[in-house]
Protein backbone atom coordinates (compact mmCIF):
# COMPACT_ATOMS: atom_id res chain seq x y z
CA UNK A 1 0.00 0.00 0.00
CA UNK A 2 2.64 2.34 0.86
CA UNK A 3 4.22 1.63 -2.65
CA UNK A 4 0.92 3.26 -4.10
CA UNK A 5 0.67 6.35 -1.75
CA UNK A 6 4.65 6.65 -2.86
CA UNK A 7 4.40 6.28 -6.61
CA UNK A 8 0.66 6.93 -7.52
CA UNK A 9 1.66 8.22 -11.04
CA UNK A 10 3.72 4.62 -11.66
CA UNK A 11 0.94 2.74 -10.47
CA UNK A 12 -1.81 4.33 -12.22
CA UNK A 13 0.09 4.84 -15.18
CA UNK A 14 0.57 0.97 -15.23
CA UNK A 15 -3.26 0.08 -14.78
CA UNK A 16 -3.65 2.46 -17.72
CA UNK A 17 -1.47 0.50 -20.03
CA UNK A 18 -2.66 -2.51 -18.68
CA UNK A 19 -6.35 -1.51 -19.66
CA UNK A 20 -5.63 -0.21 -22.69
CA UNK A 21 -3.79 -3.23 -24.19
CA UNK A 22 -6.85 -5.08 -23.20
CA UNK A 23 -9.44 -3.47 -24.76
CA UNK A 24 -6.88 -2.79 -27.47
CA UNK A 25 -6.22 -6.49 -28.30
CA UNK A 26 -9.85 -6.86 -27.91
CA UNK A 27 -10.78 -4.53 -30.71
CA UNK A 28 -7.99 -5.60 -33.09
CA UNK A 29 -9.57 -8.95 -32.89
CA UNK A 30 -12.53 -7.78 -33.65
CA UNK A 31 -12.03 -5.05 -36.23
CA UNK A 32 -11.03 -8.12 -38.42
CA UNK A 33 -14.95 -8.97 -38.13
CA UNK A 34 -15.75 -5.86 -38.71
CA UNK A 35 -13.69 -5.33 -41.89
CA UNK A 36 -15.33 -8.96 -43.47
CA UNK A 37 -18.39 -8.36 -42.43
CA UNK A 38 -18.90 -4.81 -44.02
CA UNK A 39 -16.82 -5.90 -47.56
CA UNK A 40 -19.20 -8.69 -47.59
CA UNK A 41 -22.17 -6.83 -47.43
CA UNK A 42 -21.13 -3.97 -49.97
CA UNK A 43 -20.43 -6.84 -52.10
CA UNK A 44 -23.64 -9.05 -51.35
CA UNK A 45 -22.28 -11.47 -49.12
CA UNK A 46 -23.12 -12.54 -45.47
CA UNK A 47 -19.41 -12.94 -44.72
CA UNK A 48 -18.38 -14.76 -41.37
CA UNK A 49 -21.40 -16.25 -39.74
CA UNK A 50 -21.03 -19.94 -38.97
CA UNK A 51 -18.72 -19.43 -35.38
CA UNK A 52 -21.60 -18.05 -33.44
CA UNK A 53 -24.28 -15.51 -33.87
CA UNK A 54 -23.23 -13.01 -36.96
CA UNK A 55 -20.14 -14.91 -36.63
CA UNK A 56 -18.98 -13.14 -33.70
CA UNK A 57 -16.99 -16.09 -32.34
CA UNK A 58 -14.79 -15.61 -35.60
CA UNK A 59 -12.12 -13.57 -34.07
CA UNK A 60 -11.49 -16.62 -31.53
CA UNK A 61 -11.08 -19.15 -34.16
CA UNK A 62 -9.23 -17.19 -35.99
CA UNK A 63 -6.75 -16.68 -32.96
CA UNK A 64 -6.87 -20.24 -32.06
CA UNK A 65 -5.86 -21.27 -35.35
CA UNK A 66 -2.97 -18.61 -35.54
CA UNK A 67 -1.93 -19.87 -32.37
CA UNK A 68 -1.60 -23.80 -33.61
CA UNK A 69 -0.28 -23.49 -36.96
CA UNK A 70 2.79 -24.83 -37.57
CA UNK A 71 5.46 -21.85 -36.67
CA UNK A 72 8.07 -21.86 -40.01
CA UNK A 73 11.72 -20.20 -40.42
CA UNK A 74 13.28 -20.40 -43.76
CA UNK A 75 16.52 -22.19 -43.72
CA UNK A 76 18.18 -19.04 -45.36
CA UNK A 77 16.36 -16.22 -43.42
CA UNK A 78 18.44 -14.15 -41.06
CA UNK A 79 16.93 -15.47 -37.75
CA UNK A 80 17.23 -12.18 -35.44
CA UNK A 81 15.93 -10.07 -37.64
CA UNK A 82 13.62 -12.19 -39.02
CA UNK A 83 12.40 -12.85 -35.44
CA UNK A 84 12.73 -9.39 -34.82
CA UNK A 85 10.88 -8.18 -37.61
CA UNK A 86 7.21 -8.44 -36.50
CA UNK A 87 8.01 -7.71 -32.70
CA UNK A 88 8.91 -4.18 -33.99
CA UNK A 89 5.80 -4.19 -36.33
CA UNK A 90 3.52 -4.53 -33.73
CA UNK A 91 5.26 -3.03 -30.68
CA UNK A 92 5.76 0.51 -32.47
CA UNK A 93 2.21 0.59 -33.89
CA UNK A 94 0.55 -0.43 -30.26
CA UNK A 95 2.82 2.31 -28.48
CA UNK A 96 1.36 4.90 -30.37
CA UNK A 97 -1.82 4.37 -28.80
CA UNK A 98 -0.50 5.58 -25.38
CA UNK A 99 -0.45 9.36 -26.55
CA UNK A 100 -4.15 9.26 -28.03
CA UNK A 101 -6.50 11.29 -25.10
CA UNK A 102 -9.90 9.21 -25.07
CA UNK A 103 -11.68 11.54 -22.88
CA UNK A 104 -11.37 14.80 -21.46
CA UNK A 105 -8.38 15.58 -18.69
CA UNK A 106 -11.10 16.27 -16.10
CA UNK A 107 -12.09 12.81 -15.36
CA UNK A 108 -9.17 11.99 -12.73
CA UNK A 109 -8.33 8.92 -10.65
CA UNK A 110 -5.63 9.58 -7.89
CA UNK A 111 -4.80 12.92 -9.39
CA UNK A 112 -3.70 11.62 -12.84
CA UNK A 113 -6.13 11.82 -15.65
CA UNK A 114 -7.30 8.67 -16.89
CA UNK A 115 -8.51 8.42 -20.33
CA UNK A 116 -4.45 9.06 -21.62
CA UNK A 117 -1.84 7.21 -20.85
CA UNK A 118 0.56 9.70 -21.42
CA UNK A 119 -0.19 13.49 -22.00
CA UNK A 120 3.22 15.00 -23.14
CA UNK A 121 3.17 18.71 -24.27
CA UNK A 122 4.06 17.76 -27.68
CA UNK A 123 1.94 14.44 -28.42
CA UNK A 124 1.70 15.21 -31.95
CA UNK A 125 5.53 15.25 -32.47
CA UNK A 126 5.74 11.78 -30.34
CA UNK A 127 3.45 10.33 -32.67
CA UNK A 128 4.95 11.21 -35.74
CA UNK A 129 8.51 10.02 -33.94
CA UNK A 130 7.77 6.44 -33.63
CA UNK A 131 5.58 6.09 -36.59
CA UNK A 132 7.95 7.56 -38.35
CA UNK A 133 10.02 4.09 -37.04
CA UNK A 134 7.06 1.17 -38.57
CA UNK A 135 8.60 0.96 -41.72
CA UNK A 136 11.54 -0.93 -40.12
CA UNK A 137 8.72 -3.70 -39.47
CA UNK A 138 7.99 -3.97 -43.02
CA UNK A 139 11.56 -3.62 -44.51
CA UNK A 140 13.18 -5.93 -41.83
CA UNK A 141 10.50 -8.28 -42.99
CA UNK A 142 10.94 -8.03 -46.14
CA UNK A 143 15.29 -8.27 -46.14
CA UNK A 144 15.51 -11.02 -43.52
CA UNK A 145 13.19 -13.28 -45.45
CA UNK A 146 16.02 -13.84 -47.80
CA UNK A 147 13.64 -14.23 -50.52
CA UNK A 148 12.82 -12.52 -53.64
CA UNK A 149 9.07 -11.54 -53.65
CA UNK A 150 9.27 -9.98 -49.69
CA UNK A 151 12.54 -8.30 -50.48
CA UNK A 152 10.25 -6.26 -53.38
CA UNK A 153 7.42 -5.56 -51.22
CA UNK A 154 9.51 -4.32 -48.14
CA UNK A 155 11.87 -2.05 -51.22
CA UNK A 156 8.26 -0.95 -52.09
CA UNK A 157 6.35 -0.36 -49.05
CA UNK A 158 9.49 1.69 -47.37
CA UNK A 159 9.48 3.84 -50.34
CA UNK A 160 6.14 4.82 -50.28
CA UNK A 161 5.93 4.86 -46.76
CA UNK A 162 9.08 7.40 -47.02
CA UNK A 163 7.50 9.21 -49.71
CA UNK A 164 3.91 9.82 -48.17
CA UNK A 165 4.97 10.56 -44.89
CA UNK A 166 6.11 14.08 -46.38
CA UNK A 167 2.36 14.86 -47.42
CA UNK A 168 0.98 13.43 -44.04
CA UNK A 169 3.04 15.47 -41.75
CA UNK A 170 2.55 18.64 -44.20
CA UNK A 171 -1.39 17.96 -43.89
CA UNK A 172 -1.40 17.97 -40.21
CA UNK A 173 1.44 21.37 -40.13
CA UNK A 174 -1.90 23.05 -40.97
CA UNK A 175 -3.92 22.54 -37.83
CA UNK A 176 -0.84 22.86 -35.81
CA UNK A 177 -0.51 26.72 -37.17
CA UNK A 178 -4.05 27.15 -36.27
CA UNK A 179 -3.89 25.39 -32.49
CA UNK A 180 -0.85 26.81 -31.47
CA UNK A 181 0.29 23.96 -29.28
CA UNK A 182 1.63 20.50 -29.99
CA UNK A 183 -0.28 18.95 -27.31
CA UNK A 184 -3.45 17.08 -27.73
CA UNK A 185 -5.69 18.43 -25.13
CA UNK A 186 -5.23 21.62 -25.79
CA UNK A 187 -5.93 20.83 -29.77
CA UNK A 188 -9.02 19.76 -28.78
CA UNK A 189 -9.78 22.29 -26.10
CA UNK A 190 -9.29 24.72 -28.92
CA UNK A 191 -12.15 23.07 -30.73
CA UNK A 192 -14.88 23.45 -28.31
CA UNK A 193 -18.17 24.08 -29.39
CA UNK A 194 -20.68 22.64 -31.83
CA UNK A 195 -19.58 20.84 -34.99
CA UNK A 196 -19.02 24.07 -37.02
CA UNK A 197 -16.28 24.68 -34.27
CA UNK A 198 -14.01 21.82 -35.76
CA UNK A 199 -10.86 22.44 -37.05
CA UNK A 200 -12.12 20.94 -41.12
CA UNK A 201 -15.18 23.20 -40.73
CA UNK A 202 -13.86 26.27 -38.63
CA UNK A 203 -13.73 29.48 -40.75
CA UNK A 204 -14.00 32.41 -38.16
CA UNK A 205 -10.59 34.83 -36.39
CA UNK A 206 -8.03 33.77 -38.78
CA UNK A 207 -9.15 30.10 -39.21
CA UNK A 208 -8.82 28.39 -42.73
CA UNK A 209 -10.93 25.16 -42.83
CA UNK A 210 -8.67 22.54 -42.93
CA UNK A 211 -11.04 20.11 -45.27
CA UNK A 212 -8.41 19.88 -48.25
CA UNK A 213 -5.95 19.37 -44.89
CA UNK A 214 -7.86 16.21 -44.08
CA UNK A 215 -8.41 15.28 -47.44
CA UNK A 216 -4.39 15.13 -47.98
CA UNK A 217 -4.27 13.77 -44.29
CA UNK A 218 -6.58 10.84 -45.14
CA UNK A 219 -5.14 9.60 -48.54
CA UNK A 220 -1.71 9.98 -47.46
CA UNK A 221 -2.80 8.24 -44.28
CA UNK A 222 -4.39 5.35 -46.63
CA UNK A 223 -0.92 4.82 -48.30
CA UNK A 224 1.42 5.24 -45.22
CA UNK A 225 -0.79 2.13 -43.30
CA UNK A 226 -0.48 -0.34 -46.72
CA UNK A 227 -3.86 -0.17 -47.29
CA UNK A 228 -6.48 -0.54 -50.42
CA UNK A 229 -6.13 0.97 -52.79
CA UNK A 230 -2.54 1.52 -51.76
CA UNK A 231 -1.67 -1.44 -50.61
CA UNK A 232 1.29 -2.63 -53.23
CA UNK A 233 3.57 -3.64 -51.07
CA UNK A 234 1.31 -7.17 -50.25
CA UNK A 235 -0.05 -6.88 -53.73
CA UNK A 236 -1.25 -10.57 -54.72
CA UNK A 237 -0.75 -10.47 -58.05
CA UNK A 238 2.53 -9.36 -58.45
CA UNK A 239 4.24 -10.14 -55.07
CA UNK A 240 2.57 -13.35 -53.63
CA UNK A 241 2.17 -11.68 -50.23
CA UNK A 242 4.80 -9.28 -50.43
CA UNK A 243 6.54 -8.30 -47.31
CA UNK A 244 4.74 -11.17 -45.10
CA UNK A 245 5.26 -14.08 -47.58
CA UNK A 246 7.61 -15.95 -45.43
CA UNK A 247 5.56 -15.68 -42.51
CA UNK A 248 2.92 -18.08 -41.00
CA UNK A 249 1.52 -18.68 -37.92
CA UNK A 250 1.53 -16.29 -35.03
CA UNK A 251 4.54 -13.89 -36.38
CA UNK A 252 2.05 -13.29 -39.36
CA UNK A 253 -0.91 -12.23 -37.23
CA UNK A 254 1.47 -9.76 -35.45
CA UNK A 255 2.18 -8.23 -38.88
CA UNK A 256 -2.25 -8.31 -38.86
CA UNK A 257 -2.46 -6.84 -35.94
CA UNK A 258 0.02 -3.94 -36.47
CA UNK A 259 -1.62 -2.59 -39.66
CA UNK A 260 -5.11 -2.95 -37.41
CA UNK A 261 -3.15 -1.00 -34.84
CA UNK A 262 -1.93 1.53 -37.12
CA UNK A 263 -5.25 1.99 -38.94
CA UNK A 264 -6.78 2.65 -35.24
CA UNK A 265 -3.67 5.47 -34.76
CA UNK A 266 -4.63 7.25 -38.18
CA UNK A 267 -7.99 7.54 -37.11
CA UNK A 268 -7.95 8.44 -33.69
CA UNK A 269 -5.47 11.24 -34.76
CA UNK A 270 -7.57 12.22 -38.10
CA UNK A 271 -10.31 12.58 -34.54
CA UNK A 272 -7.80 14.81 -32.63
CA UNK A 273 -7.17 17.29 -35.82
CA UNK A 274 -10.19 17.38 -37.74
CA UNK A 275 -13.40 16.69 -35.83
CA UNK A 276 -13.25 17.46 -32.59
CA UNK A 277 -11.91 15.04 -30.59
CA UNK A 278 -13.79 13.63 -27.80
CA UNK A 279 -16.19 16.98 -28.01
CA UNK A 280 -19.66 16.52 -28.63
CA UNK A 281 -20.98 17.51 -32.02
CA UNK A 282 -23.99 19.44 -30.40
CA UNK A 283 -24.68 22.72 -28.92
CA UNK A 284 -24.05 21.91 -24.88
CA UNK A 285 -27.31 23.49 -24.38
CA UNK A 286 -29.05 20.48 -25.74
CA UNK A 287 -28.27 18.61 -22.11
CA UNK A 288 -30.60 15.52 -23.01
CA UNK A 289 -27.87 14.14 -25.59
CA UNK A 290 -25.82 12.96 -22.05
CA UNK A 291 -27.93 10.30 -22.05
CA UNK A 292 -27.43 9.06 -25.93
CA UNK A 293 -24.58 6.52 -24.46
CA UNK A 294 -26.57 4.59 -22.24
CA UNK A 295 -30.34 5.06 -24.53
CA UNK A 296 -27.78 3.66 -27.45
CA UNK A 297 -26.55 0.72 -25.48
CA UNK A 298 -29.75 -0.35 -24.01
CA UNK A 299 -31.44 0.06 -27.92
CA UNK A 300 -28.77 -2.10 -29.08
CA UNK A 301 -29.76 -4.68 -26.00
CA UNK A 302 -33.15 -5.05 -26.75
CA UNK A 303 -32.13 -5.45 -30.58
CA UNK A 304 -30.00 -8.03 -29.23
CA UNK A 305 -32.49 -9.60 -27.33
CA UNK A 306 -35.11 -9.71 -30.14
CA UNK A 307 -32.17 -11.47 -32.32
CA UNK A 308 -32.02 -14.20 -29.73
CA UNK A 309 -35.34 -14.83 -29.31
CA UNK A 310 -36.16 -14.79 -32.98
CA UNK A 311 -32.71 -15.88 -35.14
CA UNK A 312 -30.12 -17.72 -33.16
CA UNK A 313 -30.22 -21.55 -32.47
CA UNK A 314 -27.36 -23.87 -29.83
CA UNK A 315 -24.37 -21.98 -28.96
CA UNK A 316 -25.17 -19.18 -30.79
CA UNK A 317 -28.14 -18.70 -28.17
CA UNK A 318 -26.00 -18.77 -25.43
CA UNK A 319 -23.38 -16.44 -26.37
CA UNK A 320 -25.82 -13.84 -27.75
CA UNK A 321 -27.48 -14.07 -24.14
CA UNK A 322 -24.49 -13.26 -22.56
CA UNK A 323 -23.54 -10.19 -25.06
CA UNK A 324 -26.93 -8.88 -24.40
CA UNK A 325 -27.17 -9.02 -20.39
CA UNK A 326 -23.51 -7.72 -20.97
CA UNK A 327 -24.89 -4.64 -23.09
CA UNK A 328 -27.89 -4.07 -21.08
CA UNK A 329 -25.60 -4.00 -18.09
CA UNK A 330 -23.24 -1.75 -19.09
CA UNK A 331 -26.44 0.28 -20.53
CA UNK A 332 -27.65 0.63 -16.68
CA UNK A 333 -24.18 1.14 -15.47
CA UNK A 334 -23.61 4.58 -17.20
CA UNK A 335 -27.05 5.56 -16.21
CA UNK A 336 -25.49 5.94 -12.55
CA UNK A 337 -24.50 10.03 -12.51
CA UNK A 338 -20.15 9.31 -12.19
CA UNK A 339 -20.49 6.74 -15.15
CA UNK A 340 -22.71 9.41 -17.39
CA UNK A 341 -19.89 11.95 -16.63
CA UNK A 342 -17.11 9.57 -17.73
CA UNK A 343 -18.90 7.69 -20.28
CA UNK A 344 -19.55 11.05 -22.63
CA UNK A 345 -15.82 11.68 -23.96
CA UNK A 346 -15.21 8.50 -25.16
CA UNK A 347 -18.36 7.90 -26.85
CA UNK A 348 -18.03 10.65 -29.36
CA UNK A 349 -14.74 9.71 -29.53
CA UNK A 350 -14.94 6.16 -30.45
CA UNK A 351 -18.08 6.55 -32.86
CA UNK A 352 -15.90 9.18 -34.54
CA UNK A 353 -13.14 6.30 -34.86
CA UNK A 354 -15.24 4.07 -35.69
CA UNK A 355 -16.87 6.30 -38.69
CA UNK A 356 -13.34 7.12 -40.08
CA UNK A 357 -12.50 3.05 -39.65
CA UNK A 358 -15.85 2.59 -41.78
CA UNK A 359 -14.57 4.90 -44.30
CA UNK A 360 -11.03 2.86 -44.58
CA UNK A 361 -13.03 0.06 -45.14
CA UNK A 362 -15.39 1.54 -47.47
CA UNK A 363 -12.39 2.42 -49.69
CA UNK A 364 -10.65 -1.01 -49.48
CA UNK A 365 -13.81 -2.56 -51.00
CA UNK A 366 -14.73 -0.07 -53.40
CA UNK A 367 -11.67 1.20 -55.21
CA UNK A 368 -9.11 -1.05 -57.50
CA UNK A 369 -5.18 -1.13 -56.71
CA UNK A 370 -3.64 1.64 -58.49
CA UNK A 371 -0.15 0.85 -60.11
CA UNK A 372 3.56 1.59 -59.00
CA UNK A 373 3.99 4.61 -61.01
CA UNK A 374 0.44 5.96 -60.72
CA UNK A 375 1.02 5.81 -56.61
CA UNK A 376 4.72 7.81 -56.92
CA UNK A 377 3.21 10.52 -58.97
CA UNK A 378 0.30 10.64 -57.15
CA UNK A 379 2.03 11.07 -54.06
CA UNK A 380 4.53 13.11 -55.04
CA UNK A 381 3.15 15.47 -58.11
CA UNK A 382 -0.64 15.25 -56.56
CA UNK A 383 -0.56 14.78 -53.00
CA UNK A 384 2.83 16.70 -51.89
CA UNK A 385 1.79 20.09 -53.69
CA UNK A 386 -1.57 20.40 -52.35
CA UNK A 387 -0.69 19.95 -48.79
CA UNK A 388 1.97 22.69 -48.99
CA UNK A 389 -0.84 24.93 -50.76
CA UNK A 390 -3.26 24.23 -47.74
CA UNK A 391 -0.31 25.01 -45.53
CA UNK A 392 0.79 28.46 -47.08
CA UNK A 393 -2.95 29.62 -47.34
CA UNK A 394 -3.64 28.84 -44.01
CA UNK A 395 -0.48 30.59 -42.69
CA UNK A 396 -1.27 33.54 -44.74
CA UNK A 397 -5.27 33.49 -43.53
CA UNK A 398 -3.93 33.57 -39.66
CA UNK A 399 -0.94 36.26 -40.18
CA UNK A 400 -3.48 38.44 -43.06
CA UNK A 401 -5.39 40.59 -39.74
CA UNK A 402 -1.86 41.39 -38.61
CA UNK A 403 -0.38 42.36 -41.85
CA UNK A 404 -3.57 44.82 -42.44
CA UNK A 405 -3.01 46.55 -39.15
CA UNK A 406 0.30 47.21 -40.25
CA UNK A 407 -0.25 48.56 -43.74
CA UNK B 1 17.33 3.87 -6.03
CA UNK B 2 15.11 6.29 -7.96
CA UNK B 3 13.14 5.13 -10.96
CA UNK B 4 15.24 7.70 -13.15
CA UNK B 5 18.31 6.80 -12.72
CA UNK B 6 17.38 3.21 -13.44
CA UNK B 7 15.83 4.40 -16.65
CA UNK B 8 19.04 6.08 -17.23
CA UNK B 9 21.27 3.13 -16.39
CA UNK B 10 19.49 0.78 -18.82
CA UNK B 11 19.66 2.85 -21.55
CA UNK B 12 22.53 4.05 -21.08
CA UNK B 13 23.81 0.27 -21.11
CA UNK B 14 21.53 -0.31 -24.59
CA UNK B 15 23.26 2.74 -25.81
CA UNK B 16 26.44 1.20 -25.51
CA UNK B 17 26.22 -2.21 -26.23
CA UNK B 18 24.61 -0.84 -29.83
CA UNK B 19 27.73 0.93 -29.90
CA UNK B 20 29.66 -2.06 -29.50
CA UNK B 21 28.01 -4.46 -31.89
CA UNK B 22 27.64 -1.48 -34.34
CA UNK B 23 31.23 -1.58 -35.13
CA UNK B 24 31.46 -5.48 -33.96
CA UNK B 25 28.85 -6.96 -36.75
CA UNK B 26 29.94 -7.95 -40.17
CA UNK B 27 26.33 -7.84 -41.55
CA UNK B 28 25.83 -4.25 -42.82
CA UNK B 29 21.61 -4.82 -41.63
CA UNK B 30 22.45 -5.86 -38.28
CA UNK B 31 25.50 -2.69 -37.90
CA UNK B 32 22.63 -0.01 -38.90
CA UNK B 33 20.12 -1.92 -36.23
CA UNK B 34 22.68 -1.51 -34.00
CA UNK B 35 22.84 2.42 -34.95
CA UNK B 36 19.00 2.48 -34.63
CA UNK B 37 19.21 1.10 -31.22
CA UNK B 38 22.08 3.93 -30.43
CA UNK B 39 20.00 6.59 -31.24
CA UNK B 40 16.61 5.59 -29.93
CA UNK B 41 18.64 5.07 -26.12
CA UNK B 42 19.87 8.76 -26.61
CA UNK B 43 16.22 9.71 -27.07
CA UNK B 44 15.36 8.22 -24.19
CA UNK B 45 18.58 9.64 -21.95
CA UNK B 46 17.26 13.27 -23.65
CA UNK B 47 13.85 12.91 -22.62
CA UNK B 48 15.17 12.07 -18.91
CA UNK B 49 16.60 15.63 -18.78
CA UNK B 50 13.18 17.13 -19.79
CA UNK B 51 14.50 17.78 -23.22
CA UNK B 52 10.68 16.08 -25.10
CA UNK B 53 11.09 18.12 -28.28
CA UNK B 54 14.79 17.05 -29.11
CA UNK B 55 13.89 13.69 -27.83
CA UNK B 56 11.29 13.60 -30.77
CA UNK B 57 12.92 15.03 -33.03
CA UNK B 58 16.33 12.90 -32.50
CA UNK B 59 13.94 10.19 -33.39
CA UNK B 60 11.86 11.23 -36.27
CA UNK B 61 15.38 13.01 -38.00
CA UNK B 62 17.55 10.11 -37.16
CA UNK B 63 16.02 6.75 -36.38
CA UNK B 64 13.16 8.16 -38.64
CA UNK B 65 14.48 9.63 -41.48
CA UNK B 66 18.15 8.94 -42.26
CA UNK B 67 18.18 5.36 -40.69
CA UNK B 68 15.15 4.28 -42.78
CA UNK B 69 17.27 4.99 -45.65
CA UNK B 70 20.43 3.54 -44.86
CA UNK B 71 18.43 0.36 -44.09
CA UNK B 72 16.79 0.89 -47.91
CA UNK B 73 20.12 1.66 -49.36
CA UNK B 74 21.76 -1.81 -47.80
CA UNK B 75 18.29 -3.36 -48.95
CA UNK B 76 18.69 -2.43 -52.38
CA UNK B 77 21.81 -3.04 -53.17
CA UNK B 78 21.94 -6.37 -51.58
CA UNK B 79 25.30 -5.16 -49.68
CA UNK B 80 27.08 -8.90 -48.73
CA UNK B 81 28.77 -9.70 -45.13
CA UNK B 82 31.48 -6.91 -44.27
CA UNK B 83 35.12 -8.54 -45.40
CA UNK B 84 37.97 -7.71 -42.43
CA UNK B 85 41.25 -6.46 -43.24
CA UNK B 86 44.24 -6.56 -40.16
CA UNK B 87 46.95 -5.22 -41.59
CA UNK B 88 47.64 -2.34 -39.38
CA UNK B 89 48.47 -3.61 -35.84
CA UNK B 90 49.42 0.13 -34.71
CA UNK B 91 45.80 1.17 -35.72
CA UNK B 92 44.54 -1.28 -33.83
CA UNK B 93 46.34 -0.57 -30.52
CA UNK B 94 46.88 3.29 -30.86
CA UNK B 95 43.44 3.35 -31.35
CA UNK B 96 42.21 1.37 -28.01
CA UNK B 97 44.73 3.75 -26.23
CA UNK B 98 43.49 7.21 -27.47
CA UNK B 99 39.89 5.82 -27.28
CA UNK B 100 40.11 5.08 -23.29
CA UNK B 101 42.13 8.47 -23.41
CA UNK B 102 39.07 10.35 -25.03
CA UNK B 103 36.47 8.79 -22.51
CA UNK B 104 38.65 9.80 -19.34
CA UNK B 105 38.84 13.48 -21.19
CA UNK B 106 35.52 13.07 -21.00
CA UNK B 107 34.97 11.66 -17.84
CA UNK B 108 37.41 15.06 -16.44
CA UNK B 109 35.36 17.14 -18.23
CA UNK B 110 31.82 15.98 -16.98
CA UNK B 111 32.69 15.79 -13.41
CA UNK B 112 34.34 19.53 -13.62
CA UNK B 113 32.38 21.42 -15.91
CA UNK B 114 29.52 23.82 -15.33
CA UNK B 115 27.20 21.76 -17.57
CA UNK B 116 28.20 18.46 -16.55
CA UNK B 117 27.50 19.10 -12.87
CA UNK B 118 24.08 20.62 -13.60
CA UNK B 119 23.66 17.37 -15.86
CA UNK B 120 24.36 15.29 -13.02
CA UNK B 121 22.10 17.56 -10.48
CA UNK B 122 19.40 17.65 -12.73
CA UNK B 123 19.06 21.23 -13.06
CA UNK B 124 18.58 20.78 -16.85
CA UNK B 125 15.44 18.59 -16.32
CA UNK B 126 12.33 21.02 -16.47
CA UNK B 127 8.76 19.64 -17.29
CA UNK B 128 8.03 23.05 -18.60
CA UNK B 129 5.30 22.39 -21.25
CA UNK B 130 6.73 23.13 -25.15
CA UNK B 131 4.36 25.68 -27.18
CA UNK B 132 5.15 26.33 -30.81
CA UNK B 133 5.63 30.06 -30.23
CA UNK B 134 8.43 29.46 -28.04
CA UNK B 135 9.51 26.94 -30.25
CA UNK B 136 9.67 29.43 -33.60
CA UNK B 137 11.05 32.13 -31.50
CA UNK B 138 13.84 30.01 -31.23
CA UNK B 139 14.26 28.70 -34.62
CA UNK B 140 13.34 31.85 -36.41
CA UNK B 141 14.93 34.42 -34.39
CA UNK B 142 17.51 33.49 -32.10
CA UNK B 143 18.78 30.57 -34.50
CA UNK B 144 17.82 32.18 -37.57
CA UNK B 145 21.25 32.08 -39.94
CA UNK B 146 21.55 28.54 -39.10
CA UNK B 147 18.13 27.30 -39.80
CA UNK B 148 18.01 28.94 -43.16
CA UNK B 149 21.58 27.98 -43.69
CA UNK B 150 20.88 24.34 -43.19
CA UNK B 151 17.64 24.07 -45.58
CA UNK B 152 19.86 25.75 -48.06
CA UNK B 153 22.57 23.18 -47.53
CA UNK B 154 19.74 20.44 -48.13
CA UNK B 155 18.10 22.31 -51.33
CA UNK B 156 21.35 22.24 -52.58
CA UNK B 157 22.01 18.34 -51.79
CA UNK B 158 18.18 17.42 -53.42
CA UNK B 159 19.52 19.58 -56.44
CA UNK B 160 22.47 17.71 -56.72
CA UNK B 161 20.79 14.65 -56.56
CA UNK B 162 19.07 15.00 -59.06
CA UNK B 163 21.14 16.39 -61.26
CA UNK B 164 22.60 12.86 -60.62
CA UNK B 165 19.98 10.85 -60.98
CA UNK B 166 18.65 12.22 -64.39
CA UNK B 167 18.90 10.08 -67.40
CA UNK B 168 20.69 11.95 -70.10
CA UNK B 169 18.83 12.74 -72.77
Amino acid sequence: MDFITQHPVLVVSLAKIVGLMFLLMTTLAYLSWFERKVIAHIQSRWGPYYVGAHGLLQPLADGVKFLFKEDLTPPSADRFVYILAPMLALTLALTTLALIPFGPPSVQWLGESTLIVANSSIGLMFVFAITSMGVYGVALAGWSSNSKYPLLGGLRSSAQMISYEVSLTLAVVGVVLLSGTLNFNEMIARQSGPFWHWNIFYAGHGSFPQIVGFLCYFMSAVAETNRAPFDLPEGETELVGGFHTEYSSFKFAMFFMAEYANMITVSCLATILFFGGWLSPFPESWTFLRYLPPASLLVLAVYLAYDTVVLARGIARIQLIVVTTGALLIGLVCLHPVALAVIQGPFWFLLKVGLIMFFYVWTRATLPRLRYDQLMSFGWKFLLPVSLANLVITALVKVWPLLVNHG
Amino acid sequence: MTLPFVVFFVCALLAVLGALTLILAREPIHSALSLILVMVSLAVLYLLLGAEFIAAVQIIVYAGAIMVLFVFVIMLLNAGVEERTDYSQLAKYAGLALGIFLLLALAHWMAHSLIGQQIANGVGASNASVSTRELSAQLFQKYLFPFEATSILILIAILGALVLAKKDE
